[in-house]
Parts: structure tokens; sequence; C-alpha cells
């Protein structure tokens, strides 16, 4: 009783009971008052793949802890998203055909599916203007499985 | 006092009593969460594997299903199959072919792999040696391009 640990989310949740006879949680640096700060100023320097890498998925979960501070953390959290949406969504429908790590890197994982969907859309479109939409191709499924095995098993 | 202490000891007793059990409980969800996740990923893959690859499963990834898989892969052939004879009146509608607009009746396919002999509809057979180049009837190569035999070229 009273002892420190860290463990997973998952366990920390499956413990917690609205009661808080069990455990109480530590909010993570990312989400506190001194960050909180930071996010409102300005959302976009901050390198969200390392101060997550999930920063709003996670940031959702914790609400889970009647942490008085909660209604705080939300605002947070959706606003630092509103920011920072802009900035993803024009980078990934304008890059085209380029190196996009350096854009990506600061991005968290939720930031990170979100470009990539803007990219995929982007790359069909360019497609289908270069009239390659009709083009059947192999199922994707099958070329990653390697060659190698097929010609194994047809032997 | 004594009474008051044995009580007192009970209860700290069955605190930690349910602190264990809930600690287990919550692995056990847990590891019930991940199999899960992992069963529904690949039931996933293989229900794509009928729209990507075909009716015909290879015999590599055959090998590598479950009973249950490959029970659920054919009931959900035979569901779509019904499905298929439901709509576009008399004939059915084949769902799975015409994925990508198709441009003419006919297409350029060169042979990635040796395949062997293909018979079309006034019943000539086309030889399909490893890169050859035929100009064939398009739903006739579909399957084939999408198994990786046959390579769409574009003019």
């Amino acid at each position: 009783q009273g002892s420190k640990l860290e463990i997973p989310l998952w366990l920390a949740k499956g413990l917690h009971d609205s009661k808080r006879r069990l455990v109480s949680v530590e909010l993570p640096k990312v989400y506190r008052e001194a960050w909180r700060t930071v996010f409102s100023a300005d959302a976009n320097v901050v390198d969200l793949h390392k101060m997550g890498p999930y920063y709003y998925g996670f940031g959702s979960q914790l609400l889970n802890f009647s942490n008085p501070e909660n209604p705080e953390i939300a605002q947070t959290i959706l606003q630092t998203f509103i920011s920072r949406f802009r900035r993803i969504m024009d980078s990934s429908q304008n890059a085209y055909n380029e190196d996009t790590s350096a854009l990506v890197a600061r991005m968290d994982e939720l930031e990170r599916a979100l470009f990539r969907a803007g990219q995929k859309g982007l790359n069909d479109f360019q497609c289908w203007e270069k009239g390659q939409a009709s083009q059947i191709t192999a199922s994707s499924l099958v070329q990653n499985y390697g060659k190698r095995k097929f010609t194994d098993m047809d032997g | 006092a004594a009474a008051s202490l044995a009580r007192s000891e009970a209860k700290s007793g069955r605190t930690d009593l349910i602190f264990l059990i809930r600690f287990r409980h919550c692995c056990l969800l847990r590891n019930q969460r991940c199999i899960m996740a992992y069963l529904y990923d690949r039931l996933l893959r293989i229900r794509a594997l009928r729209w990507e690859y075909g009716s015909v499963l290879p015999s590599a990834i055959h090998f590598h299903m479950s009973a249950e898989e490959v029970e659920w892969f054919n009931r959900y052939k035979k569901s779509l199959a019904t499905y298929m004879r439901s709509v576009g009146g008399e004939e059915g509608l084949d769902l799975t072919q015409d994925i990508k607009p198709p441009k003419s009746l006919y297409i350029e396919v060169r042979c990635l792999k040796d395949y062997g002999e293909l018979e079309i509809e006034d019943g000539t057979t086309v030889l399909l040696k490893k890169n050859s180049q035929h100009f064939l009837p398009r739903w006739k190569c579909e399957q084939l391009i999408r198994q990786g035999v046959l390579e769409h070229v574009l003019s």
C-alpha cells in the first residue's frame, strides 16, 4: 500500500475503481499543466512523436482515471489536434513523389495515419490522371507472400 | 482490542485478495483481446483473398490456415456466390470481376512465369511461357493477373 509502480495502461484501467480504492494514476509529463501551456502557445512546434507516440489515443484513455484535471486535459488534446490538422492535411495533399520523412517525423501515430490517407488519395488521383487506373494489378496479399514459397509448394 | 485487530486484519486481507483477483482477471482479458485482434486480422485477410485472388486459395496459404478458417472461407465463398447469383438478372453478376474500370475487351499481357496452356473461346489454346506477350480477352486474364501469373501491359 502506498507504493509507486509503473504498469501498463490496460492494467491500470482494469484495476481502477471509481471509488478509488485500489490505484491512483499520476499523469505523464505531456498532459500536465506545464506542457499544456506549451501546447496552447503553439501546438505546431511540438514533436508529438517523441512525446507520444500515441499522444491523442493515450491522452483519451487517461481521461478514464477521474483526475481533477481531466477537463483541461481533454481541452488541450482537442485544441492541439485542431491547430495541427491544417498543416497535416495540406502537406499530405501537396507532397507528391517526394521524401516525406521530415514532415512525418514530428507527428504522432494518429496524425501519421491521417497523413498516409491523404497521400493515398493524392497518389490514386495522380494514377487516374495518368490513365493507369484501369490497369489490373496483382493481389498485394500474394505478392508479399514471396515467390520462393510458392515454388517450394508447387515443387 | 483483539477482536477489532482481527477484524481489520481480515479486511486488509480481503482487499489484497480483491486486488489479486482483479489483477489476474485483467491479464486474462488482455490476453483474450490480443488473441481476438490477431485472429480477426487473419480473418480480414482471408476475406480479402476471395476478392483479390479468387475462389481457390494458393496451397501455400491454405497450408497455414486453421480448419476453422478454411471452413469460414468456404462459407463466405458460398454466401457471396448466393448473393451474386441473386443480383443482375438471370445469370447473376460476378462482382469480383472488373474491379478496375475496363477500357477494352482485349488487353495486352506479359507472362511472368511459366503457366502452361490457356484455352480461349474459339477453342484455340495459347501457351503461357515466361516473358511471352499476348493479346487476350480481358475477362480471361483478370484472375491470372491478380494471381501474379500475368502482367497487364498498358500501351
